[in-house]
């Protein structure tokens, strides 16, 4: 019986590896990729407590968060589409549009 | 064996993961995160939740990841622009994040399950994955999946008021 520990620990690594891609990376698109790496960490750490503690919840709740993860993602790829038809750049320091000049 | 098997799953998730997110090449990424999510629905299975490894296949593997690949592909990310892939302060942020991952390593590997629900394996193996996980779902949580409902409505149109090129080519 592999302990939940293992995949609790699977999960908050693979939950940090997107993590600091997303604070070190400037590329619109990376950054996008490293929150599906987040997400499936988290549900990765769902899907394991609810093994372990022997009730079916746990799952249900990672149901609805694939589906709101792929609502968020739908409008977050449309926003960035619409930005780059703006500024034909995803380049997140270059993001300041509406920063005072 | 079976100790064998994860050991190999969680390596190469690890692997994949951080393969996935050092590529230069989107499209590249978007293939590797397509390894990466079949390796998790393998994990899924693991877990016992086989309606949730047929889950993560057909809508990450199948819906998100083509979203992807049209958003790639629409904006051209051969012609972007050159700049420096990371971004400034770049010592700051890593020390952030890895502090922040061994904060989350210490307390995962010190998690235990002191609560037991009444879905035990042999309960599951029983009734069955797909029909215990539907009874929850449209049972006690019916009013959270009208919502849901809802919820999935917004962004169709939203994108549809985002991605909207208008005949006078006002942004």
């Amino acid at each position: 019986m592999i302990p939940l520990e293992a995949y609790l620990a699977l999960a908050g690594l693979i939950f940090s590896i997107g993590l600091i891609s997303i604070l070190i990376n400037r590329n619109l698109i990376v950054i996008f990729i490293s929150l599906e790496v987040m997400l499936a960490g988290v549900n990765l750490a769902l899907v394991a407590l609810s093994h372990y503690m022997n009730d079916i919840r746990g799952q249900v709740l990672a149901i609805f968060s694939i589906a709101v993860a792929a609502g968020s993602v739908a409008v977050g790829l449309s926003l960035l589409v619409a930005y780059f038809n703006l500024e034909k750049n995803v380049d997140i320091e270059a993001l300041s549009k509406l920063k005072e000049e | 064996m079976i100790y064998l098997i994860f050991a190999y799953f969680c390596l190469s998730t690890v692997g994949i993961s951080i393969m996935a997110l050092t590529r230069k090449n989107p499209v590249h990424a978007v293939l590797w995160l397509l390894l990466l999510f079949l390796h998790i629905a393998v994990i899924y299975l693991f877990l016992n939740a086989e309606f949730l490894a047929m889950v993560q296949v057909i809508v990450y593997a199948g819906a998100i990841l083509v979203m992807f690949l049209f958003t790639i592909f629409l904006i051209g990310a051969k012609e972007l622009p050159k700049h420096k892939r990371y971004t400034s302060l770049f010592e700051g942020r890593l020390l952030v994040g890895l502090s922040l991952t061994a904060t989350f390593i210490a307390v995962f590997s010190s998690a235990e399950a002191k609560y037991k629900g009444k879905y035990t394996i042999g309960y599951i193996q029983e009734v069955g994955n797909v029909k215990s996980v539907g009874m929850m779902l449209f049972n006690e949580y019916s009013l959270a999946l009208l919502i849901l409902g809802v919820i999935l409505l917004i962004p169709m149109i939203a994108v549809v008021v985002l991605a909207w090129r208008r005949g006078d080519d006002t942004p």
